[in-house]
């Protein structure tokens, strides 16, 4: 089979623009890290409504995750040039990069209601719900802010 | 041609005193008839209304001190939330019939029209007694000395009398859905409409600034600035009754995200509701007619 130069060229091109449009690690990593949150609370969530019957294994264990995600330091996943106007696939405002200590410090909030969350999930359905409110606020803190509308 | 311009004259005369008298605030307050409010109950309309969401003092953690300076920039101009907290750069000194011609008629005790910023077209709904029980309840709160900081609005908007015209073309009685059989949906649509006055931002405005009532509440350009308020009929919005109830309590949506922009606001107020409040405007959003 002949291949000719160009047809390389062209190729080649087309895989480097597929690179270039690569999620880069820390956005992955980021955005895995709300989704772990996102699935936990409606393990919660579907406790407290009632659609779920309350299993405090379950319950305990899904709490322990929300905790333990609040726990990690965030800042290595905001490197420079990962906003929404600089790439496709986030909703992360410029804005986070002008303010980065008070963004540290509302994903820090979090960890007492994370906390909250653990101690209520062992108690049954009735204290989820009510902890979900607090969690709930300390997500909304940050996105209010810092989150590009949908 | 004398003569032509001297009817010219005599018709925009004649027209200036229509539009005069057409854009006067009705002279006195109405009578206001009925018991005295009781200010617990008060509380609840309170937060249904979302007054304090607006009025509430920036800046500061509490919610009940009323001292009004929030900044709402539109297209018209910016507009300032007044005190209205019981102090005398407030609501001190108005009587239950003052507070009931200025949240349904949005006309101040002194005779000049509000703006509707303040959503008057909405409140106008407001039953007699929810309003005594909401003077009872502001009468309550501590007085706050925050002055009132004005609006800075473009001309013609400076022009008061004009939101008279405004009214009388724009305000209509009622909302869109014909009363329901379930009393439940008829609460709901009370709480959402009357007090919640969602349809102020999830209604699409014309030009004129006048919901589009052919299309309630089925999403708006957020007059915030960038994004859409999203719809709620249900052709657009998939979420069950149980969905939107927890929403209002927790602000979760069903993929356990949470709520954003003003709604944080009316998830605050709604969370310290009852539950059968939350699951009354759940039943009338679920029974909107779709788009």
């Amino acid at each position: 089979m002949k291949v000719s130069i160009p047809a390389i060229a062209a190729l080649a091109l087309i895989a480097g623009a597929a690179t270039a449009q690569e999620i880069r690690p820390e956005v992955k990593a980021r955005q895995g890290q709300f989704q772990t949150l996102s699935i936990n609370l409606g393990i919660l969530g579907g406790m407290a409504r009632g659609d779920v019957a309350y299993d405090a294994v379950r319950a305990e264990a899904a709490a322990r995750s929300i905790a333990g995600v609040s726990m990690v330091d965030i800042a290595a996943l905001f490197p420079e040039g990962t906003d929404a106007m600089s790439i496709e696939g986030t909703r992360a405002e410029p804005a986070i990069w002008d303010n980065l200590p008070d963004v540290l410090t509302k994903w820090q909030a979090g960890r007492a209601p994370g906390g909250a969350g653990e101690a209520a999930a062992a108690k049954g359905p009735q204290d989820i719900g009510a902890a979900l409110g607090g969690l709930a606020g300390a997500c909304k803190a940050c996105h209010d802010a810092y989150r590009t509308p949908n | 041609m004398r003569r032509a311009v001297r009817v010219g004259a005599a018709a925009a005369v004649a027209l200036g005193a229509a539009l005069w008298c057409a854009s006067a605030p009705a002279t006195a307050p109405a009578p206001f008839a009925g018991p005295p409010g009781d200010a617990a109950q008060g509380a609840r309309i309170f937060l249904a209304s979302g007054c304090g969401s607006c009025h509430a003092t920036p800046g500061q953690d509490d919610p009940l001190r009323l001292g009004g300076g929030m900044a709402f920039a539109t297209p018209f101009g910016t507009f300032r939330a007044p005190n209205i907290s019981p102090g005398s750069e407030g609501i001190a000194g108005w009587s239950v019939a003052d507070l009931a011609r200025a949240v349904r008629e949005g006309v101040s005790p002194d005779g000049r029209h509000y703006y509707p910023a303040f959503p008057y077209a909405s409140y106008r709904a407001m039953t007699d007694g929810d309003l005594a029980d909401l003077y009872a309840y502001l009468l309550s709160l501590p007085p706050d000395p925050a002055p009132d900081l004005g609006h800075d609005l473009a001309f013609p908007f400076t022009i008061r009398r004009g939101i008279g015209l405004w009214k009388r073309a724009f305000v209509h009685e009622g909302w869109v859905m014909a009363e329901a059989a379930d009393p439940e949906v008829n609460r709901g649509a009370y709480l959402a409409n009357a007090l919640a006055h969602c349809g102020e931002c999830h209604t699409p405005r014309n030009a004129a600034g006048e919901l589009d009532r052919g299309a309630w509440m089925a999403g708006a350009p957020n007059p915030a600035g960038r994004g859409r308020i999203p719809a709620l009929t249900p052709d657009a919005l998939g979420w069950s009754a149980s969905d939107i109830a927890f929403y209002l309590e927790t602000g979760l949506t069903p993929a356990y995200d949470s709520a954003g922009g003003h709604m944080v606001a009316v998830i605050a107020n709604f969370a310290q509701l009852p539950e059968a409040d939350r699951r009354a405007v759940a039943a009338y959003i679920k029974a909107l007619p779709p788009r």
